[in-house]
Order: C-alpha cells, then sequence, then structure tokens
C-alpha cells in the first residue's frame, strides 16, 4: 500500500509525542519529581529514558562524572593555623607535557644558598589556551595539579590564572572526585609506610 | 598489536624496473625509491600489473638536513592485504619538481596540491596546481622546516620559557603580529587584486560557451558557502552550471586551516593526542585509535589486552554515534528539519555520557596512550555500556528505520540517485561506506586488520547500487554491525592492565617510518609520522577520510540537478576540522 511507510514512521513521531506526557504522568503518580531533581535527571540520562530528555540548564545540572575535566587547579593541604601546605614542588612536569604550552612555573630558590627549593614562586595558567586535555593532572607525581569540575569560566578579560586563583583545598578536591582522593591518599599513606619501614629497617643496620 | 606492515617484499619491482627502483635501504624505511623520471611508468606498472589499485596517500617529506625533498605514497588493493609504499627523492632545490600521478591515479589530485601548497613541490603535469590550504597569494610553504610561523617561538616544545622561569607573558605582547607577518614583494593590500578567483573560474571552464541550434549559450558560476549552512562548516563549492545541471565544480576548502600537521611537528609525540581530537570531532576515539597505533607500530610496544577491547568499545560507539547523526543530519540537509536529527542526538548523548565518564570529556576525550589508554572502565559504566548495546540501540535502531528506511517520500527521493559507481569510487580513492554502497567491500577492520577486529564475528556491510538509498542504508547496517562487534566485545572483555608501559610523559620513539591506518567512521583516517629519534616527530602527516573523499565531488556531481549537490555533499559526511586540519 501507498503510504504505509509514511504511517508507519507518523505512528513513531506519535509515539515518541506521548511517551512525554506518559513519563510525567507515571512519575506525578508516584509522587516523584521528573524534573528539578537528581534522581529525575538521573533517569533522564539513563537507558530508560523515554520521551523529552532535555535537562534545562542553568536551573538544572547534569551530574558530572568524577572524571569530567576542566581548567585545572593547584591543590594545598590545610596545616597548622590555616597554613597553605602547597603539594606542588615546581619540578615543571606540567609545564614540560602541556600540548599548547600554557602553564608558566617560577622555580624558588634559596635565597641564602641560591639552591632551588620545592615551592613555586609564581605559577601561573592562560586558561584561554588551556585545551583541558587534562595531561598536567595525569603526570604530575604529587597530585599537586588537578583537573576541576567547574566550566563556567566566562569573562570578559583574558583568564589568566596565578597562584591566588588557582590554588584551592584539598577537601574541594575530595568532594568533586572522592574516589581519586582516596585512592591517592591510600597510595601515599603506602609510600609513608614503606619509607618508615625501610627506615626502620635500615636503623639497626647501622 | 598491528600485524601487517605497510609494506611487502614478495613484489620483486626492482627487477621490472632495473637501476630505476631501489629498495629504501634507511634503517626503520620500507619500500622503494623511484627515480623521479620514470615516476609515472612504474607508478602506472603498479597499478595494472600488481593491482594496487588505491593510492590512498601522498605525503611530502622536507628532509632539510639531507637536502632532499621526499614523496611518499602509500598504494593498497582494494582486495585486502598489505600496501606497497614507493618514494621520489629530489634535491631541495627550488623548484623542486616531481612529476604529478593524477593522470594514473586521480585520487593524488588534491593531495598533490596540499603538497604543493604546504611544501612547495611542483607536480609537473598536475592540471589545476593551485593553493589549496592556505590562500593565494600567500608567501612561503608552511611545513618546510625553514619556515617559521607568526607568533613563533621555538623550533619545538616543551619552550624553555615556561619552566623553571617562567614570568607569563602573552605571546602577541612578545612577538606583535606586524613583526612576524611576511608578505610577498611590493605588497599593498589596498591594491591587491585576489587571482585565486580568476584561476579558480578558469579551472571550471566558465568561459566555454556553447553553441546548439544555433543559439550562443553561457553557464553560470554559482558559489555554495562557505557560509552556506548546509555545507557542513566552512566549505564552498564553486559550481558551473548549464541550467539547472552541474557541468563543473571546484571544491575550495581551508577557511578552517590551522597546519595541524606543523603544530604537530612542534609537539612531542605525546603532545599530539589530545591535537587528534580536534581532527573529526564527532569522532575523537577513532582519531586517538588511528594516531595511536601509528606511534606504536614506530615504537614497536605491544598493546595491553584489556586495553585492546576498551579500544574497539570505544571506537565502534564513536561509529554508532556519528553514523546516527549522519542520518539525522541527512535528513536535515533534505529538508525534513530536527526530528530525524534529534533523535539521533538523544541516543549520541548516551553514547557521550560513555565517554565522559571513561575520559573526562564529552567529545575531545584524549583516551588513548601508546600502548594502552588513560584509565580503566570502571564497572557501572561497563554496565552502562551493556544496557546500551543489549537493551536500548538494537530497539532505537529498529526505530529509525520504522521512522525512514520505508518512508515513501524519502525512498522516492533518494532511490536511484546515483552517488558513485565503483570504478569511479576506487580511481578517485573513496574509502568509507560511500564506497562500500557502491560495491565494494573495503573495510580496513577486515582488509588490513588492526587491533582485535579479527577475534569478533561480524559482517563488512555493502550494499551494490551506489545510490543515495544504498549510501543511508549502508549506515544503519554498519550501526547493526558494530553493535554486534559491541556486544561481544563487553562480553569478552579479560581483566588487566590497562596499558602495557609505565606512564612517562616522554616517549622514546625509534627513528623510522610508520603508517598507520584505521577505518574511522568516515572512511580511511591514516597518520603518516617519521621519526629521527628525538622528543619530537619529524614529520606528523594526517591522511583525513573527509578530504580525500572530495576529491570525488567533482566526479559525482557532473551531470546531476544543482538540487541534489547538498545531498551528494551529505552523503560524503565530511566533517570539516577533518578536512582542513
Amino acid at each position: 500500500m501507498y503510504g504505509k511507510g509514511i504511517l508507519k514512521g507518523l505512528s513513531v513521531t506519535w509515539k515518541r509525542f506521548w511517551d512525554t506526557y506518559l513519563d510525567d504522568i507515571s512519575w506525578m503518580i508516584r509522587g516523584k519529581k521528573r524534573y528539578h531533581s537528581e534522581e529525575g535527571i538521573k533517569h533522564r540520562s539513563s537507558k530508560n529514558t523515554r520521551g523529552i530528555f532535555t535537562v534545562q540548564y542553568p536551573e538544572e545540572r547534569l551530574i558530572l562524572p568524577e572524571e569530567a575535566r576542566y581548567v585545572p587547579f593547584l591543590v594545598y593541604d590545610e596545616g597548622a593555623e590555616g597554613k597553605k601546605e602547597v603539594r606542588c614542588t615546581s619540578c615543571g612536569i606540567c609545564a614540560k607535557v602541556c600540548p599548547p604550552q600554557c602553564i608558566w612555573i617560577v622555580r624558588s630558590n634559596d635565597p641564602n644558598t641560591g639552591r632551588p627549593i620545592p615551592e613555586p614562586t609564581e605559577f601561573y595558567i592562560d586558561a584561554d589556551i588551556c585545551m583541558n586535555c587534562g595531561f598536567c593532572a595525569e603526570y604530575c607525581p604529587f597530585d599537586a595539579i588537578i583537573m576541576d569540575h567547574d566550566f563556567e569560566i566566562a569573562s570578559y578579560s583574558r583568564n589568566v590564572y596565578n597562584m591566588e586563583k588557582l590554588l584551592k583545598p584539598a577537601s574541594y578536591y575530595k568532594s568533586i572526585r572522592p574516589e581519586n582522593y582516596a585512592r591517592n591518599e591510600a597510595e601515599r599513606k603506602a609510600k609513608e609506610a614503606a619509607k618508615a619501614a625501610k627506615a626502620a629497617g635500615a636503623a639497626p643496620a647501622s | 598489536m598491528m600485524t601487517a606492515p605497510a609494506s611487502t617484499t614478495t613484489i620483486d619491482l626492482t627487477q621490472r624496473f632495473p637501476g630505476v627502483v631501489t629498495p629504501d635501504a634507511r634503517p626503520g624505511y620500507s619500500g622503494f625509491i623511484v627515480e623521479k623520471d620514470k615516476l609515472v611508468e612504474v607508478a602506472t606498472a603498479i597499478r595494472d600489473e600488481l593491482g594496487f589499485d588505491l593510492l590512498t596517500a601522498v605525503t611530502g617529506v622536507d628532509y632539510l638536513p639531507e637536502n632532499k625533498m621526499e614523496v611518499v605514497y602509500h598504494a593498497y588493493k582494494t582486495t585486502g592485504g598489505p600496501g606497497l609504499v614507493f618514494r621520489v627523492q629530489v634535491p631541495r632545490v627550488d623548484p623542486v619538481e616531481v612529476p604529478s600521478l593524477v593522470h594514473v591515479y586521480p585520487s593524488a589530485d588534491l593531495q598533490e596540491r596540499e603538497a604543493w601548497d604546504l611544501l612547495g613541490i611542483k607536480f609537473t603535469g598536475h592540471p589545476d596546481l593551485r593553493r589549496i590550504l592556505m590562500w593565494e597569494g600567500y608567501e612561503g610553504h608552511p611545513l618546510r622546516k625553514d619556515w617559521q610561523e607568526p607568533f613563533y617561538e621555538e623550533e619545538v616544545k616543551p619552550f624553555k620559557s615556561r619552566w623553571p622561569d617562567g614570568k607569563f607573558f602573552m605571546a602577541e605582547d612578545r612577538n606583535p603580529f606586524k613583526d612576524n607577518l611576511k608578505f610577498p614583494q611590493n605588497f599593498d593590500p589596498e591594491k591587491w587584486i585576489p587571482e585565486n578567483d580568476e584561476m579558480l573560474y578558469q579551472s571550471l571552464k566558465r568561459y566555454t560557451v556553447k553553441s546548439e541550434d544555433g543559439m550562443t549559450t553561457d553557464r553560470i558560476v554559482v558559489n555554495m558557502g562557505p557560509q552556506h549552512p548546509s555545507t557542513h562548516g566552512v566549505f564552498r563549492a564553486a559550481l558551473t552550471l548549464d541550467g539547472e545541471t552541474i557541468v563543473g565544480l571546484k571544491p575550495v576548502v581551508g577557511y578552517l586551516h590551522r597546519n595541524h600537521d606543523k603544530i604537530g611537528e612542534r609537539n612531542t609525540f605525546l603532545q599530539n593526542m589530545p591535537f587528534t581530537d580536534r581532527l573529526d570531532y564527532f569522532n575523537s576515539m577513532s582519531n586517538n585509535f588511528g594516531y595511536a597505533i601509528t606511534v606504536e607500530k614506530l615504537m614497536k610496544i605491544p598493546v595491553a589486552e584489556r586495553a585492546e577491547y576498551i579500544r574497539v568499545i570505544m571506537a565502534e560507539l564513536s561509529r554508532i554515534q556519528n553514523h546516527m547523526v549522519f542520518v539525522g543530519m541527512l535528513l536535515n540537509d533534505l529538508g525534513a528539519m530536527y526530528t530525524p536529527a534529534l533523535y539521533a542526538f538523544e541516543e549520541r548523548e548516551l553514547i557521550l555520557d560513555i565517554f565522559e565518564a571513561v575520559s573526562g570529556s564529552r567529545m575531545m576525550c584524549n583516551y588513548f596512550r601508546f600502548g594502552g589508554v588513560v584509565r580503566d572502565v570502571p564497572d557501572d559504566v561497563l554496565q552502562k555500556i551493556k544496557d546500551l548495546v543489549f537493551d536500548r540501540l538494537p530497539g532505537k535502531t529498529d526505530e529509525f528505520e520504522r521512522l525512514l528506511s520505508e518512508n515513501e517520500v524519502l525512498v522516492s527521493r533518494l532511490k536511484g540517485v546515483k552517488v558513485v559507481d565503483a570504478e569511479t569510487a576506487v580511481k578517485y580513492g573513496v574509502t568509507g561506506p560511500v564506497l562500500r554502497a557502491a560495491g565494494v567491500p573495503y573495510d580496513l577492520r577486515r582488509a588490513d586488520p588492526y587491533s582485535v577486529y579479527d577475534r569478533f564475528d561480524w559482517d563488512v556491510a555493502v550494499r551494490h547500487n551506489g545510490d543515495m538509498y544504498d549510501n543511508y542504508l549502508i549506515r544503519i547496517d554498519e550501526i547493526r554491525q558494530s553493535l554486534r562487534i559491541l556486544q561481544q566485545a563487553v562480553k569478552t572483555i579479560p581483566q588487566g592492565p590497562i596499558n602495557s608501559q609505565k606512564p612517562q610523559y616522554q616517549v622514546r620513539v625509534p627513528a623510522g617510518e610508520s603508517y598507520g591506518r584505521i577505518e574511522s567512521p568516515k572512511g580511511e583516517l591514516a597518520f603518516y609520522v617519521v621519526s629521527n629519534g628525538k622528543p619530537n616527530p619529524w614529520r606528523y602527516h594526517v591522511r583525513p577520510a573527509s578530504f580525500v573523499n572530495i576529491t570525488c565531488l567533482e566526479q559525482m556531481c557532473i551531470g546531476t540537478k544543482i538540487a541534489d549537490f547538498v545531498a551528494l555533499l551529505g552523503m560524503l559526511d565530511i566533517v570539516m576540522g577533518e578536512l582542513d586540519r
């Protein structure tokens, strides 16, 4: 029959049209919120989603996966009396691996001896040149530079971030990447334990 | 791990052409060196006597220290198997001249123009040797090793100014645009008339006046693009029309050119990985794949078993979403605005969620590393992939077919409208679904197997009419085949490490050359990398599917109505990020 294919196609769009309303009603009957709730957003990005799946940004936001990456930040541990213990040792690996070369580091030197000390004096990231590839965080041996989840950085001028802007506490890192944080902490503890064991083992020998 | 080498020694070209063809003896190189004067003769023999009917890549290389220029040709058989590499070497003294192979292999057309444009290798006998990626009137050839770009800082990365004394400056402050821009001599922008357009139109035979029935008729030149909404980006086509029929067409590209190859040569090997994402931005996983296997071949390292499976899963997911969006966009081009496109985007969204969960980014994945991938696929994400490939996507593909495949309006629009026939497609180097829709079952996953595709049970999708309807159907077929591969891959994925190498930010790559190719959703995506043992590639060349496929565009369009042009262009599934690089 001529026109059968068109009718078949129209049945698909017809079904899709009603799917949204049916889904809405079923959520309503169950007394749950399809919109503006975490559960609703998760449902809309799951395999069971039917009908309209749009997430109404900025009122609603997609739940970012832990690995989501945007312009990096520097991590500091909170020491005694609110002292910022910057993890970065200014080894320069991030600056060397950076594909668009947007990381600038000034290494600190001891004013008395002139020898380098493991701490950056200055640290710049040109966020407009940054391509969010995540190499710096991936190859940092000290977990000192981490990719952020904050993607709303539009501004009227060039986004050149200095130390002040880049430093964020380890607690923030923990809040956006709990699994990575736990893994890093476990690695660190293991390393320290190994060091302690080695020191303990070396002590009797000497 | 790649199995088939890019060249084979079973064919004895050296005996067929004594004194003309010599094997390339440089360590790490393969193939033959052909005397410049006999190139056309040898290439004809390679095509006719040895049966290498598909010339996939023409690559120019500037060997500045040896004061030589080289053109490398990679020829393959559409029946499958390893390829043949032959090359010409000429002294690096202007004019650098190499005979053109356009008349033997028409697929060399745009690639020779590219080599002329970027490296200044003059192909004698080329019918239309104009610049292609840079604009006409541009001074110099940017891929030459002694050429420096505006804002040039250092020969190779990492730049010394970044560490340990990284006092921030903006490139444009240190090196104002004016100071580093070269103009031709006596250049005055006020008085300059672009010769480009005149040359372009001459190549179209605009002034051919035909006289029939005693009437003098003239042809019309129509410029479509670069801002035309249906040219898939900044693509421009200059068409000559006889009434409504297309009688000539020249693609004009390069509006999005950023000299990816030069950036790649300044980068270290690893730093190129995120840049490949920006080629075909729909399929960054495939781009990563191609580059990773190319460099792995050169480094001679194995790939971790689990990583091979992850790679295949990601590449096939990428293919599914690409083809779905292709169908949606094709319908957009044909005037069925947005409904199919948005249905496709819904599935694409779910696939991109997976990419984001594993790699951290939806489109710019940067997920592959030499020897494996960057991080493991967690169990919950693997479960999500299983849900998609077993429960959702097969049903949605059926729904897509119900929506479109039998629709009488669509069928009568697509059926019988010729895209390209098999012979022309092979001649002009078309690869990918368009070639398979024309009846040539040439799929690199089967013809030149890489990674672990040989472990799965799947068929090469092929259709035989080569019309638009077949080109549409083959995409649906390929989605189904990809789902088959995926279903087996997620079931049989082994546990284990995800990288055979230790993570290192600077890899050691032995000297030599490597040509790695994969079946990207758009056709053959290949990388040609030359290493001289230093941390940066000496030559880094991308052979994108979109770019070589449009060589055939003129052949496809001649004789059809202008109303079909948009659909035909849509069939090639071009992405300007890859085409212009």
